[in-house]
């Protein structure tokens, strides 16, 4: 089983490493070149909502291998930051607090198979995406 | 990295030759609307066919990019999109709006000669 890769984000140069990364261990996972595209523009709207909103913090990529033989690749990108007020919110598609496209988070959730999110203000955000091998 | 720009006649091809970081796309919006200005251009042509990901960041400073070579009168063309890239941009939601696109660099020039003549 392929081990977990951590990568730390403290800068725009940190996003672009994230979703390289995050591209090549798709493609090792077993992911068509189409599918490595997407998990790499998600991990790529994480990170960058890191810098943006938190600074810093951290993307880690844990390859899959379930007993009933499906594989994936799960990706959790969490950071200490502000968090966020009102979740429902930040997952609508159009909402934006940072005058973007507001296309970052509910995007993300269309890319995957599995999204889950967990944030509050003042205690940080982590979000957890997982695609599944077809 | 920075985003090699070049001038062939009238038009501006600036072709992104590797991924890009934030701070290198707001670098290449900038140089390339000094640049129009600069040789009074009639055209550009943004050449993506290196990129690896097209994410909401970037896909809105190639918006920037495109409004702002507008004001100016001039048009902007997107070439090169990737399949996959342009996949994950729908699923997305990232449509580059009214940016005209084109296959590659010489569909690009061909659209910005075809433009250029219905004006005049």
């Amino acid at each position: 089983m392929a081990a977990d890769t951590q990568i730390l984000i403290a800068s725009d140069k940190d996003v672009v490493t994230a979703r390289q990364q995050g591209r090549a261990v798709a493609l090792q996972t077993g992911f068509s070149v189409s599918e490595a595209t997407l998990i790499a523009t998600a991990i790529s709207e994480l990170a960058r909502n890191i810098v943006s909103y938190a600074n810093q913090g951290r993307v880690t990529l844990k390859p899959l291998h379930g007993p009933n033989g499906a594989s994936g690749l799960t990706i959790v990108a969490s950071d200490s930051g502000p968090g966020i007020a009102d979740v429902t919110l930040a997952l609508r598609d159009g909402y934006s607090s940072s005058g973007g496209l507001g296309l970052g988070l509910p995007g993300v959730r269309r890319l995957m198979d599995e999204f889950d999110i967990v944030s509050s203000a003042g205690s940080g955000t982590t979000v957890t995406i997982t695609k599944w091998l077809p | 990295m920075q985003v090699p720009i070049l001038k062939q006649g009238g038009v501006l091809i600036a072709t992104i030759q590797a991924a890009l970081s934030d701070a290198d796309l707001l670098e290449l919006r900038t140089a390339l609307v000094q640049q129009v200005v600069r040789y009074r251009s009639s055209g550009v042509i943004v050449d993506v066919t290196a990129m690896d990901v097209m994410d909401s960041f970037a896909s809105r400073t190639l918006l920037e990019i495109s409004h702002m070579i507008r004001l100016r009168g001039a048009p902007t063309v997107i070439v090169g999109i990737q399949p996959e890239v342009a996949f994950a941009m729908v699923q997305l939601g990232l449509t580059l709006e009214d940016i005209p696109t084109a296959l590659d660099l010489e569909e690009g020039l061909a659209y910005l000669k075809q433009k250029a003549r219905s004006i005049n």
